[in-house]
């Protein structure tokens, strides 16, 4: 089947050339249907591509002015069958294509939730400038520039920006979202192999965007949850104050984690995102007030 | 307050060796022309027979100058970035700083979608419509000198912002929040949007302008369907232009109500949203790259034809595919932010229509094919850099056709994929098209053919120099990378980085022929004269002299069908009398110097609104205002050329055939 060795050749192509680690190298179940659909869309128009460009080169050799034995039909202007065709062959390919789009865009979009067996683990995505805030509301604990997931499990993700437009992307896992200040984007995502992940933002953010990536570490699920006792019982707290100190402008943060966060710290942000108030001065909620 | 504003010394980045060397460099140049005019005494020629022309063609001329000088800066940026990107892996971080990087790429893609692609694609309109349309002058002949000189203004206040100050950091689409106050105070964004609003207006007349022009004055006799296919997509993109550009001066004109007085239109705060900016930028954006690809679709379907020798095939297929295009490049903003996070069915619908759009596409590449079906096709330069176009393009297009795919574009948007995605259609379309019109109709403009061999050279530089540079490119998005990095820690993309910066110095070799060509066919132009009719021609602009006179045709010709020129030649040859012409006076519009001056002004406000110099914003108001006003009180606005004139101009030009 052509497709199949469109796919390995692609893939040999990918790998001989150190391609790996990125989107032809999924490492879970969404980036590994994102690649299938861009092979798929890949095969159908190459089937029309390459012999568009053999014609285009093959008739303009056969008619060049020197060539005595082609044939010059200077009248050659109008033909209502191939005025057809010529309609008829992008239209059916569009129609092969778009029906992929169409299929693809709601089998695969971001907001849907992954079917596993497993509960999804939620992690709150905050970027700032220009460093990366993981919380994970659940086990109370945070990182920065580092996210730390368990394979087989289904990662819900709430993202925001605390100012400039980021996007949230780890090519091995799946695709990209946009963090916008005082909205929330959503993305389902899952590893279904431990390893170690680029991430990165995939929209220009200023002066620090180069340094705008973080690691994705992929563990098992008993590593995870080691990882989550080990983080709860070292490093700082992530609260108001802390936070206002971590919402100003850094570059190329190295990776650390916090014990604790305060909860509701995501909603804050997102609030103090829709009033505009300066995003390091967060408002917690009544209650995280009243524990203060 | 302060008498210059924001302005001071510190405003000149006497401390960024780069910087001021490529500012001393462009002055030393702009120094060294203006002391040659001076010297030589070329000034009141210049003034009388350019700057203050109205004349079509020899505004054509100048914007196409424009495009040409606009070509080199925006290439120096590009090689700038290539080369930072070649060194800066790992843990080096390169020769540019991020505040510098970030200005060059964003200088890059204004200058050369604004000031590169779109000077060299109105140029060629300039040139050419009125003469294949078989008339004098365009409508407007003033608004017409009033848009390039706008358009002048605005490049020359991105060059300012190379000495004074800075340009944007923020990419060629200043998406706020980044581009507000709160993210980027300083003056570069400011740059951006005043070089463009002014430019942008100059655009919008001459959309105006054209589409006047080509829906009111046709020779007598040519009905729509008799018109050239390139005044077709001339007229697809003008319209394209009245209808877009207002929303992007729209856009633009919130955001600085933003900057400058505290709205919240796009701010994140007080309840503004700038997705809605993202939104409206590319209501504009899309449209503007059929804007530049659909003349361009014209140029090929011109060049092809004639040097296969064979009418277009299949025309109405041809003028319908370029009208579906102009209606559908509305509906398709919204695939340039899948990622944005609509729900699945907006995405599935406007990935769908990105696709419909493919199809009138795919139907001009097959009629390419069929016009040189049965032809006897000349491997002229335009015709290589038409099949050059037509095998690169169908690539950039199935990529486009890919990213067009949601699920597909998540992976891929913002990647390099993506660059190289929007470089294929752009350098083997618009810039492969511009070259190929260049070529084609230069004969037309100063009566000598360019020089072939060093064309040649120059189509096969830009050609492998694309894959070379940009194929690379395809390959790090696969690999993750995404654009706008001022330096990346994985060393696997270092090698195709490297590749990428070879592929621009191939490029660069062909812009140092095209430079060759130009001079050799200047020095050698005595044996290499063009006659009416260099290419065994079409249309009607073949059917004048070249450089054709101030007013085109002695006589209207008169057009029963179409590609008069060339059926009425295969008649002339059996026919045996040529009717005598009858000569009469024709009255030209008189030169003005209301364009220049106007600009003149507008550079000033552009400058005192960028750094808030507020007695001058009022000055160079009211200076422009005066200048329009002088204008409408204007005593002669025609001069008349007198019968005798043409005729002895006639006499001098023989005509091959009277049409």
């Amino acid at each position: 089947m052509p497709r199949s060795v469109l796919a390995v050749a692609l893939v040999s192509i990918a790998t001989l050339s150190g391609c790996t680690e990125g989107v032809l190298d999924p490492k879970g179940p969404i980036a590994a249907a994102e690649r299938q659909i861009l092979f798929n869309s890949l095969g159908i128009m190459l089937a029309i591509v390459i012999p568009t460009i053999l014609a285009t080169l093959g008739i303009a050799y056969w008619f060049r002015s020197s060539n005595k034995r082609a044939r010059y039909l200077p009248d050659f202007t109008y033909s209502g069958r191939l005025e057809l065709l010529v309609w008829s062959i992008p239209a059916l390919t569009v129609l092969l294509v778009g029906g992929v789009a169409w299929v693809g865009s709601h089998h695969l979009d971001p907001r849907k939730p992954i079917g596993a067996a497993v509960e999804p683990l939620r992690i709150q995505v905050v970027s700032l400038d220009w460093k990366w805030l993981f919380i994970y509301p659940e086990q109370g604990i945070a990182s920065i520039n580092q996210l730390t997931i368990p394979i087989d499990t289904p990662v819900s993700f709430e993202l925001t920006s605390a100012g400039v437009m980021n996007s949230f992307f780890v090519p091995q896992l799946g695709g990209q979202i946009y963090t916008m200040a005082g909205m929330v984007t959503r993305l389902y995502l899952q590893a279904d192999h431990p390893g170690s992940y680029r991430g990165l933002s995939a929209n220009y953010s200023g002066g620090g965007f180069a340094d705008m990536r973080f690691t994705v570490d992929a563990l098992p699920a008993k590593e995870f949850a080691h990882w989550v006792t080990t983080t709860r019982s070292a490093g700082p707290q992530l609260d108001s104050q802390t936070y206002a100190d971590l919402a100003k402008p850094t570059t190329a943060v190295p990776p650390f984690t916090y014990r604790t966060v305060a909860p509701g710290l995501f909603n804050g942000i997102l609030s103090a995102g829709m009033m505009g108030a300066d995003a390091s001065h967060i408002d917690l909620p009544a209650s995280q007030r009243a524990e203060k | 307050m302060n008498l210059l504003g924001k302005l001071s010394w510190n405003a000149i980045p006497l401390d960024q060796p780069i910087v001021m060397a490529a500012t001393s460099m462009m002055i030393a140049g702009v120094v060294l022309v203006l002391s040659w005019v001076t010297v030589k005494g070329h000034w009141p020629y210049l003034w009388r027979e350019w700057i203050t022309s109205v004349d079509h063609k020899r505004i054509g001329v100048m914007y196409i100058v424009l495009a040409l000088l606009m070509l080199l800066r925006g290439f120096t940026d590009a090689i700038m970035m290539r080369s930072q990107q070649a060194v800066a892996a790992g843990g080096a971080h390169g020769y540019l700083p991020p505040e510098h990087f970030d200005q060059i790429f964003s200088a890059h893609g204004t200058i050369m979608i604004f000031f590169m692609a779109m000077p060299f694609v109105i140029g060629l309109m300039n040139f050419v419509v009125p003469l294949q349309l078989g008339v004098r002058d365009m409508a407007f002949p003033t608004l017409n000198s009033v848009a390039l000189w706008l358009t002048a203004s605005g490049i020359l206040l991105t060059n300012i912002s190379l000495a004074v100050g800075e340009f944007a950091k923020t990419g060629w689409v200043a998406y706020p929040p980044l581009s507000e106050v709160q993210f980027s105070p300083g003056v570069g964004v400011d740059y951006y949007l005043w070089a463009l609003q002014i430019s942008g207006i100059g655009t919008l007349l001459t959309g105006i302008n054209f589409v006047t022009t080509i829906l009111k004055t046709r020779a007598p006799g040519m009905g729509y369907m008799r018109m050239p296919v390139f005044c077709w997509t001339a007229l697809a993109s003008n319209l394209l232009m009245v209808a877009a550009f207002p929303v992007l001066t729209a856009t633009f004109a919130m955001l600085l109500l933003d900057r400058y007085l505290g709205f919240h239109f796009f701010s994140i705060d007080g309840q503004g949203n700038p997705m809605m900016y993202v939104n409206l930028f590319w209501v504009w954006g899309h449209p503007e790259v059929y804007i530049l690809i659909l003349p361009a679709f014209g140029i090929f379907s011109e060049a092809i034809s004639t040097f296969s020798g064979k009418p277009l095939f299949g025309y109405r297929s041809m003028v319908a595919a370029t009208m579906a295009i102009c209606v559908l490049s509305f509906l398709v903003w919204l695939h340039h932010f899948f990622t944005m996070g609509a729900s699945a069915d907006v995405n599935g619908f406007f990935g769908v229509m990105t696709m419909v759009i493919a199809v009138p596409t795919g139907v001009k590449i097959f009629n390419w094919l069929f016009t040189m079906y049965g032809g006897r096709v000349r491997l002229t330069v335009p015709v290589l850099w038409s099949l050059g176009f037509m095998v690169t393009f169908v690539i950039g297009g199935m990529t486009g056709v890919l990213m067009a795919v949601p699920p597909a574009d998540f992976q891929l948007h913002n990647s390099l994929f993506l660059v190289a995605h929007f470089h294929n259609v752009i350098i083997g379309g618009v810039v492969f098209g511009v070259l190929a019109g260049y070529t084609y109709w230069f004969p037309k403009a100063f009566g000598f053919t360019l020089d072939e061999r060093w064309g040649r050279a120059s189509f096969w530089c830009w050609l492998i120099g694309f894959y070379i540079a940009f194929m690379p490119l395809y390959a790090l998005g696969l690999m993750g990378m995404t654009r706008r990095m001022q330096h990346y820690d994985n060393l696997a993309w270092q090698p195709w980085l490297l590749l990428a910066a070879v592929g621009a110095v191939v490029i660069l070799a062909g812009i140092a022929c095209l430079i060759v060509q130009l001079i050799v066919s200047i020095r050698d132009r005595a044996q290499r004269p063009a006659g009416g009719d260099p290419w065994n021609g079409r249309t009607l602009e073949w059917s004048t002299a070249s450089p054709p006179p101030a007013w085109n045709f002695a006589v209207l010709p008169r057009v029963s069908e179409r590609d008069t020129y060339w059926n009425g030649r295969k008649r002339e040859r059996t026919a045996q009398d040529p009717p005598a012409r009858e000569y009469k006076p024709i009255e030209m519009p008189k030169n003005s110097a209301t364009g220049f001056i106007t600009a003149f002004f507008a550079v000033v406000t552009g400058f005192a609104l960028i750094w808030h110099i507020w007695w001058m914003v009022g000055l160079g108001l009211f200076g422009a205002f005066v200048t329009l006003i002088a204008f409408a009180f204007r005593d002669r606005e025609d001069i008349e050329i007198s019968a005798e004139q043409i005729a002895r101009f006639d006499r001098a030009h023989q005509l091959e055939v009277p049409i």
